[in-house]
């Protein structure tokens, strides 16, 4: 029985909330999921905690998790209502049904169409790339939840015009140089080994690297299974400037066979053949190399390492950090935090047929998913921000980012809808129209850094954009149809304490404490209105630090 | 109008504490020196004036008489030793204060690629992101300026540069050539309701920074209070040219690139340490350059930095200003068809001058045909060491990437040595 080694104290506080949940006291903490590996996950990080003497912290109380689950699987705070109806259930089993409603919201289907479409091609489109045709093929395999191999196979072994095969912009990307350049498929050959393999090889391109097991030589055999492909840019005549205009580009295969040179730092000439992970390929012009290294990659390989980079890559997309840090850098120099863990997880996860939304199932029922993260004395060393190897004894707090921000402001105060009915001119352009400005703005403030995902990295320009920026202040103008429109109209609030519990439930998924409650009504007393105190108090839940981050 | 380096909120404030009724008179002398000698040990910047499109170096610069590459423009004495185009006549008065190197060799004739490198000193590498030169600044000058309530690197007319792996806090705070900062004001609200909004934020966040959750609740609080202290700030009047008398005005020229240029002298004179304009584009000249040039380009760009040249010596600015006016690249000898010249990298020029470096000078030299260097050439990282030795900023800094890899400043360059001679 785990709960052996807990001290009294974290027993009564992990009891207290149990209670709350309406379970047994002496029970350890369920989501209401029973599957073995979730029970699995729950063993081995306990041991890595009584391994090093920190106690968790307690269960989160349902306020929290429910906003950080909506936030991390369906991209958005939840409405103020979700999580007032989420309070109010009784059922034991609340926490696991919710995770299957989210993984079945269309919700979970742009957040990670959005999360991949950064990850493969950046959130600045590169040039002659076809985002939106991306994005139709991952919203397409994410609603059918395709096995994530298949989905890579198509990504890597994809031909075509980028607008009728979306998968083939992931390569069109990376192929920006001039094609007769050697390194015109480097960039193809650093990203594929990191985002799909986990593995960061592009040092090795000029040199033996120090802290890496892979050597030149293999950069340069992996980076001959992408010399058969090449981009085809077309134009066409536009009359009314009487210039080419681009029209589409293609992903198409041109020959080549035998090996590819390079040069040592010494300055000697080698070659290399196709060769994945001691597996060769025939480099003759009959194979294909693209579809052979899909293969290996997404069918036939023993170290799994396709699996693994994604068990980690989901690990740090729920937790804020992986079992290696970074997690696309998982090679035989950087030793996981958690190694049978990550082992269990790569296997099951290949078990399962690759099965994303199984994934996130079992970590999200886990019992370190759905701790607090407030730490406390005992598990105050558990801070990997300060460069420690996460224990996972509390939640991280993870910065917004940008488009889980957008969507979560459109959320709390619903103001597509205040855009949708403003007047006549409010349509379905406008609205579009507006999202698009806002997002280029965000990005343009936000920035665009591959190496660190966009998130509130707390400038002034970022600040100022919330403090007066047109989408708060948009939220905050009491439109009709906006959600502080609803809060001060509807008949069912009835004194200002609950209008000010409603603001407070949209924004930040929790009520106010008695203490907070007081202080502001007596700020708001001084207003000269009603509506100008709400909508400040609404400026300022939605400016706060709580907004800004998942907790 | 401003005491130079200081706001006036910071003067009042220093006059208030010291003034002669409180301490003796030799106190308050003492006090204002000491004052003096922080403003001046903080008063080094840059300011770049971008030539986007990349401007043709050798109708400007480093002109071709007889050559058939030579172009249509002649060349002209300046107060310097140096001879530039005949369409620069006033920036030729100014050449004493300012010196050409004429042996820029870049390898990157890409637009994109090239603006990176000539930004960063830095070939772009899929791997990392460098720096733009200005956040390096940013990084290394402003966050030593306490008294500095705007940001460190100001972009007037933006280009969207990266401060790589410096992070967005030292990305470039940018402004139109109006001035107009995005979001500073609270658009039509009545300001006094920010005291208001505030203290309601003040309860909201206090709270969730007491909740023991880590550093992100108190960084997120103390950059709220630096956008509330720029909101308010007297220093935000730097972007308020309208101050200026209109005979100031009129010297730089009306319009964006002469205003952008003015600020950019008001910005620096505040504190700001990095200061890129952006604001005369269209560069790009593959048709009808010498015409271009001649009526559009030059006289802007003519009137522009000969003022800002003359503004900054008046104010004594200059030794501690550096200025340098490029693109990502210059234009071939060759003049092709369309009576344009294209992209080249191979031999071009950079204008440099302040900051303490040597003027008067031109730097290394091309062939009679300007297709080829003779002697000597310079890399971005050179010239951006040059920008880091005059602003006193160790050549030895090295940054660390957020993969760990070490970067030295400016690329590893090396000053160039005709100008720090």
């Amino acid at each position: 029985m785990k709960s052996t080694v807990m001290t009294w104290g974290i027993r009564f506080g992990l009891m207290a909330v149990l209670c709350q949940s309406g379970m047994g006291a002496d029970q350890k903490f369920s989501s209401g999921s029973t599957d073995p590996i979730v029970q699995f996950i729950d063993e081995q990080i306990q041991k890595t905690w009584d391994e090093n003497e920190v106690k968790p912290s307690p269960v989160a109380d349902d306020a929290e998790w429910v906003r950080r689950v909506h936030l991390d699987v369906v991209g958005h705070v939840p409405a103020g209502q979700v999580v007032d109806e989420f309070l109010r259930d009784k059922n034991p089993a609340k926490r696991s049904q919710l995770i299957e409603t989210l993984l079945a919201d269309p919700g979970y289907v742009r957040n990670f169409t959005n999360y991949w479409t950064n990850t493969l091609i950046g959130r600045v489109t590169p040039e002659k790339t076809n985002r939106p045709a991306l994005e139709k093929f991952l919203r397409e395999s994410f609603a059918k939840n395709r096995p994530w191999n298949e989905i890579a196979y198509d990504l890597l072994s994809a031909e075509g015009r980028f607008d009728e095969n979306g998968a083939v912009n992931y390569l069109l990307a990376q192929l920006q140089l001039n094609p007769n350049s050697e390194e015109y498929v480097v960039e193809a050959t650093a990203k594929t080994a990191r985002i799909f393999l986990g593995l960061q090889v592009q040092c090795t391109q000029c040199h033996n690297h120090p802290f890496n097991d892979w050597k030149q030589n293999q950069f340069w055999e992996f980076n001959s299974f992408f010399r058969q492909m090449r981009r085809e840019d077309y134009e066409k005549y536009n009359p009314a400037t009487g210039r080419m205009d681009d029209d589409y580009s293609e992903l198409v295969h041109r020959d080549f066979d035998g090996p590819v040179y390079y040069e040592t730092r010494a300055g000697l000439m080698l070659v290399a053949y196709p060769k994945y992970f001691g597996t060769e390929v025939d480099p003759g012009s009959d194979t294909n190399r693209r579809l052979e290294l899909a293969k290996s990659i997404t069918r036939d390989d023993s170290n799994k390492w396709l699996a693994r980079a994604m068990v980690n890559r989901m690990w740090g997309h729920y937790f804020a950090y992986g079992f290696t840090r970074p997690i696309d850098d998982m090679g035989p120099h950087n030793p996981p935090s958690h190694p049978e863990l990550l082992d269990r997880l790569t296997d099951e996860f290949v078990t399962s047929g690759y099965d994303l939304k199984q994934l996130s199932r079992w970590i999200c029922n886990s019992e370190a998913y759905n701790l607090t993260s407030k730490f406390n004395p005992k598990n105050e060393i558990d801070n990997p921000a300060n460069g420690e190897v996460p224990l996972f004894s509390h939640m991280y707090v993870k910065p917004l980012q940008v488009e889980q921000l957008f969507e979560s402001l459109l959320v709390a105060t619903e103001a597509d809808t205040a855009i949708r009915e403003g007047g006549a001119s409010g349509n379905y352009e406008r609205r579009q129209m507006q999202q698009q400005n806002w997002t280029e703005q965000f990005l343009r403030i936000f920035g665009n850094d591959e190496e660190e995902p966009t998130l509130y990295s707390g400038t002034i320009p970022q600040a100022l954009l919330m403090m007066n920026g047109p989408l708060v202040r948009t939220a905050i103008s009491g439109e009709k149809g906006s959600y502080l429109y609803t809060v001060m109209t509807n008949p069912a609030y009835k004194k200002d304490p609950e209008r000010i519990r409603a603001l407070y439930l949209a924004a930040l998924g929790r009520g106010p404490t008695s203490t907070e409650i007081k202080g502001l009504q007596s700020m708001m007393a001084r207003y000269p209105d009603r509506v100008s105190a709400f909508q400040d108090l609404y400026w300022a839940l939605l400016n706060s630090n709580e907004f800004i981050v998942n907790h | 109008m401003f005491q130079q380096g200081m706001t006036r909120r910071h003067f009042m404030s220093h006059a208030a504490l010291g003034s002669a009724a409180v301490l003796g008179a030799s106190e308050f002398l003492h006090h204002l020196q000491l004052n003096a000698a922080e403003v001046s040990k903080n008063r080094k910047a840059c300011i770049l004036v971008w030539l986007g499109g990349g401007a043709p170096t050798i109708d400007m610069w480093d002109l071709k008489p007889g050559s058939k590459n030579g172009g249509e423009f002649k060349p002209i004495s300046t107060a310097g030793d140096l001879q530039i185009c005949e369409h620069l006549p006033s920036i030729a008065k100014q050449m004493d204060s300012l010196s050409v190197v004429r042996s820029m060799s870049t390898r990157e004739a890409d637009h994109a690629r090239g603006t990176y490198f000539m930004h960063t000193g830095f070939v772009p590498n899929p791997t990392v992101v460098h720096p733009t030169f200005g956040s390096v600044v940013s990084y290394e000058l402003g966050t030593k300026r306490k008294e500095l309530e705007i940001p460190a690197f100001v972009s007037i007319g933006g280009g969207g540069m990266s401060p790589g792996f410096l992070g967005m806090s030292h990305a470039p705070f940018t402004v139109d050539a109006g001035g107009r900062i995005q979001n500073a004001d609270m658009a039509g609200v009545d300001p006094n309701r920010l005291g208001a909004r505030l203290s309601m934020l003040e309860t909201i966040e206090d709270g969730f920074i007491r909740s023991n959750r880590g550093d992100a609740g108190q960084a997120h609080k103390d950059v709220y209070s630096k956008a509330v202290n720029l909101m308010r700030s007297q220093q935000m009047q730097a972007f308020k040219i309208d101050s200026e008398k209109p005979e100031v005005r009129e010297a730089y020229g009306r319009g964006g690139f002469g205003d952008s240029l003015l600020m950019a002298r008001r910005l620096v004179e505040v504190g700001v340490p990095f200061v890129e304009v952006n604001t005369l584009g269209g560069w790009d000249l593959h048709n009808d350059v010498f015409n271009t040039l001649k009526t559009q380009r030059l006289p802007q760009l003519d009137k522009g930095i000969a003022a800002l040249t003359a503004d900054l010596k008046e104010r004594g600015m200059l030794n501690d200003t550096v200025v340098v006016c490029m693109g990502e690249f210059g234009r071939t000898p060759r003049i092709n068809q369309n009576v344009g010249r294209d992209h080249w990298a191979t031999s071009w020029s950079v204008l440099i001058g302040g900051g303490g470096l040597k003027s008067g000078v031109a730097i290394g030299e091309t062939d009679a045909d300007g297709t080829r260097i003779v002697g000597d050439s310079y890399l971005p990282s050179d010239l951006w060491s040059t920008v880091a030795y005059a602003l006193k900023i160790p050549l030895d800094t090295v940054h660390t990437s957020k993969r760990g890899r070490p970067m030295k400043i400016a690329g590893g360059g090396q000053p160039i040595k005709g100008l720090i001679g």
